[in-house]
């Protein structure tokens, strides 16, 4: 070994540690030639929000069919797609999860890099919780008041706009409690951030007549004053762990937790979901679509994948079948909230035909 | 003429108390760090100790022919096909044959794991013969139900809020009177893989994938270090290159470990292809992590190996390289393993880089090889403090109860190496 070799390989060790954007020159290179998948195994990444679902049913899969446990990574649903994306051929996943819809950016992307054929899965709802302890009293809330409690600006009531200056929520309305304002929510990173602020806050938001009409006008600075929340303290990002929040609202009975239902569902002993605009974030009212903050889950097939890597299409009907999905499935057991039974079948018709996605 | 024997004692007593407030705060600092460490290992241990023991429900279960295998082949396929939930499902209904509606007939069957199928259809699987007889079996209970047996079911509460109901509790209490439900250790936590029923989840998985990328590591930084370290030592003259090189390890050593992991998604992934998520890219990463160091602790030890050692070897007439390797290299030996220990103690504990490399992944099958997927240890624990169902709590505590019992044995036997092995000059 001479010295010259170790000092080169340390130091470009150093320099490569400094600059991990290389990541994206080599998915670029792997997207050109399509080898054949070899993998015995589907790879799953996305969503942290399905991947509770995504699990389950791979776990289940294993165990009854001859085909080797789907492996699933949880990566978050922007992250997913990337990686989804990123090329055919093995070393690319087979199939992403997403709390939300696929972005027309994100389905150029695919294409750019040969992965022109996609199969979308909707896989049900989530709703989005507002939460305190139970040894407080439950809070009934409008979409209005929570925009105005956790909004970084807020309307002076004349078409201007302020800092917000509301400590407790009975400074946003005398008929709420006297405790301060305090939420514990995901940080920018989540998908249950951006569902939140799309659906509750943005909802608040166009309550105002003179905010919606912003909307046409300056889109964004509509965007900009409906999107942001609070940095004063009153509201808390507490980590991507779920299960955090929930033991915070435990210590602390005045602190409210923003999360996904599956979680609320699991401790409804110590935890109860305020209502929202007058709807409690109970099963059935996020099945019927009359609690407002909820989203639509999806997952995405790699067409070219299927028949490539084993158990693909086996596993997709699995998911989609009524003893999973369905209104009675296991997975509503672990807190998916399951499409109405004519929506349901409209989507397992699509899916056995694989009609590739199409946005228009 | 001063007195000096009154200043002196006024000096002396002052000098005395300080150094008593000295000693007493040093000592309430050991007493506070201790308290901490008592404090986390029996919070751990009292949340995690549950986890040990498994509520398991004896049934008496008529593995009937004509459900299990109706053509009566005995075909091992056949039987791998075989649905036992009906069989399980008769043995409950038999206990508690008042259960009539379909829908208290579903909560009924849930008094027990969805698991509970496949450790029967493994006993099938052993011994064929046992079919068409009728078996006493311990088969484990759900998740929800062993829960309640480890008193961690708030009964007062409303039973809309329980997620075990009225019914079910008195099915668990008659069991209890006919002593067919019961506690006992949990071989599943040791046997099984990853699972998303608390109750079947095992740490093997992950035991498994640590050991195997600890191995990947060990075989890859120990050599690498170690003839790093002697060439550094022992060969190279002192120049402002060598300078450079030590600046740049010592610096290496602090960088921040998911910086390793970056780094490994971009060469190993991104240039060289490797699998994703498998122990292989996994211990490469801690390799190169773990790698400063090695390196360090391999100088150390190198550097105080007198110098009359080489001198007498040299003196001898042995070459360098023999000098080397047979005196300097086994005297400095001991160093440079309690390092690697340590080293290697440090890289179990990691969690940062495998995120990067797809390690952070839900993986049902215990890995094989280094080239299959796996997860280790600390990221088993990330993903169950993760995950919504209440029963993931204790085995969150127990799994980490697990990594520090590997940890404690890991330094003890680095500690042990020293003791035995080094030399004092």
């Amino acid at each position: 070994m001479n010295i010259k070799t170790i000092a080169t390989s340390l130091l470009t060790l150093s320099m490569v540690a400094c600059s991990p954007s290389t990541e994206q020159d080599s998915s670029k290179t792997a997207a050109a030639p399509a080898k054949p998948a070899g993998r015995d195994h589907i790879k799953i990444v996305g969503s942290s929000t399905v991947y509770p679902f995504s699990t389950v049913v791979a776990e289940n899969f294993g165990r009854t069919s001859n085909f080797k446990t789907p492996v699933v990574e949880s990566t978050g649903s922007g992250g997913g797609l990337k990686l989804f994306c990123a090329g055919l051929g093995e070393r690319h996943p087979d199939i992403t999860n997403a709390s939300r819809r696929i972005k027309p950016s994100e389905v150029e992307n695919c294409a750019e890099n040969g992965v022109a054929e996609i199969v979308e899965v909707k896989i049900g709802y989530d709703g989005i919780v507002l939460a305190n302890s139970r040894k407080n009293p439950q809070l009934e809330i409008s979409l209005h008041d929570l925009f105005l409690a956790l909004a970084k600006n807020v309307p002076d009531g004349s078409q201007g706009l302020i800092a917000n200056p509301y400590k407790t929520w009975a400074d946003v309305n005398p008929d709420l409690p006297a405790f301060k304002i305090e939420v514990m929510g995901p940080p920018p990173t989540s998908g249950t951030r951006d569902a939140f602020v799309e659906l509750a806050m943005e909802g608040g938001c166009k309550s105002i007549d003179w905010i919606k009409a912003m909307k046409k006008t300056d889109k964004p600075a509509y965007k900009a004053l409906c999107h942001t929340i609070r940095e004063d303290g009153a509201f808390v990002e507490a980590g991507e762990n779920d299960n955090l929040i929930v033991q915070k609202l435990n210590a602390n009975p005045d602190a409210f937790g923003i999360f996904g239902f599956s979680f609320l569902d699991q401790n409804l002993d110590t935890v109860q979901g305020s209502l929202i605009d007058g709807v409690a974030p109970d099963f059935d009212r996020i099945a019927d679509g009359g609690y407002p903050v909820s989203r639509s889950l999806f997952f995405y097939v790699k067409k070219a994948n299927i028949g490539q890597t084993p158990g693909i299409q086996e596993y997709v009907q699995e998911f989609i079948s009524d003893k999973a999905s369905g209104s009675d499935g296991y997975l509503t057991d672990r807190g998916l909230i399951p499409m109405q039974d004519a929506e349901h079948a409209d989507w397992a018709n699509k899916i056995n035909r694989l009609e590739t996605l199409k946005l228009d | 003429m001063p007195d000096y024997t009154l200043t002196t004692s006024e000096h002396l007593t002052r000098r005395h108390a300080a150094e008593t407030r000295f000693r007493w705060g040093g000592r309430l600092a050991v007493l506070l760090s201790l308290g901490f460490l008592v404090f986390m290992f029996f919070s751990i241990s009292a949340r995690g100790i549950g986890a040990f023991g498994q509520t398991q429900i004896q049934l008496e279960i008529h593995l009937d022919e004509a459900v299990l295998d109706p053509t009566g082949q005995r075909d091992p396929q056949q039987l791998a096909r075989a649905n036992f939930k009906p069989v399980i499902n008769q043995a409950l209904f038999k206990l508690f044959p008042k259960v009539q509606t379909r829908r208290e007939q579903r909560t009924l069957y849930q008094l027990l794991s969805s698991g509970a199928v496949f450790d029967l259809a493994e006993m099938v699987e052993q011994n064929p013969d046992l079919i068409g007889s009728t078996q006493r079996v311990w088969l484990p209970a759900s998740a929800e139900v062993d829960l309640f047996m480890k008193g961690k079911v708030d009964v007062s509460l409303e039973e809309e809020l329980r997620r075990l109901k009225n019914n079910e509790i008195a099915w668990i209490n008659h069991l209890k009177v006919q002593r067919q439900i019961q506690k006992k250790f949990n071989t599943a936590f040791f046997t099984k893989g990853d699972s998303r029923e608390p109750e079947l989840s095992g740490i093997l998985g992950a035991m498994i994938g640590s050991f195997l990328s600890l191995l990947v590591c060990f075989s890859i930084a120990f050599p690498v270090g170690v003839l790093t370290a002697v060439y550094l030592e022992e060969f190279a003259r002192k120049t402002r290159f060598t300078d450079l090189i030590e600046i740049n390890i010592n610096n290496l050593a602090a960088v921040p470990s998911i910086v390793f992991g970056l780094l490994g998604l971009s060469i190993f992934l991104g240039v060289f292809h490797m699998p994703r998520s498998t122990p292989l890219v996994g211990g490469l990463v801690l390799a190169l992590m773990t790698l400063p160091t090695i390196i360090i602790a391999a100088r150390a030890s190198l550097r105080s190996v007198p110098n009359t050692i080489r001198e007498a070897a040299l003196g001898l007439g042995a070459s360098k390289v023999q000098t080397i390797f047979h005196h300097v290299v086994p005297l400095a030996m001991p160093g440079m393993l309690t390092g690697t220990i340590l080293g290697m103690a440090g890289a179990l504990g990691e969690t940062a880089p495998l995120l990067m490399i797809g390690m952070v992944a839900f993986i049902v099958d215990v890995p094989q090889g280094i080239t299959d997927v796996a997860t280790s240890l600390p990221v088993q624990i990330f993903l169950w403090a993760d995950s919504p169902e209440k029963g993931f709590v204790e085995r969150t505590s127990a799994a980490i109860m697990v990594l520090l019992t590997f940890l404690v044995l890991m330094n003890l036997f680095a500690v042990f190496l020293r003791r035995k092995l080094e030399k004092q000059w």
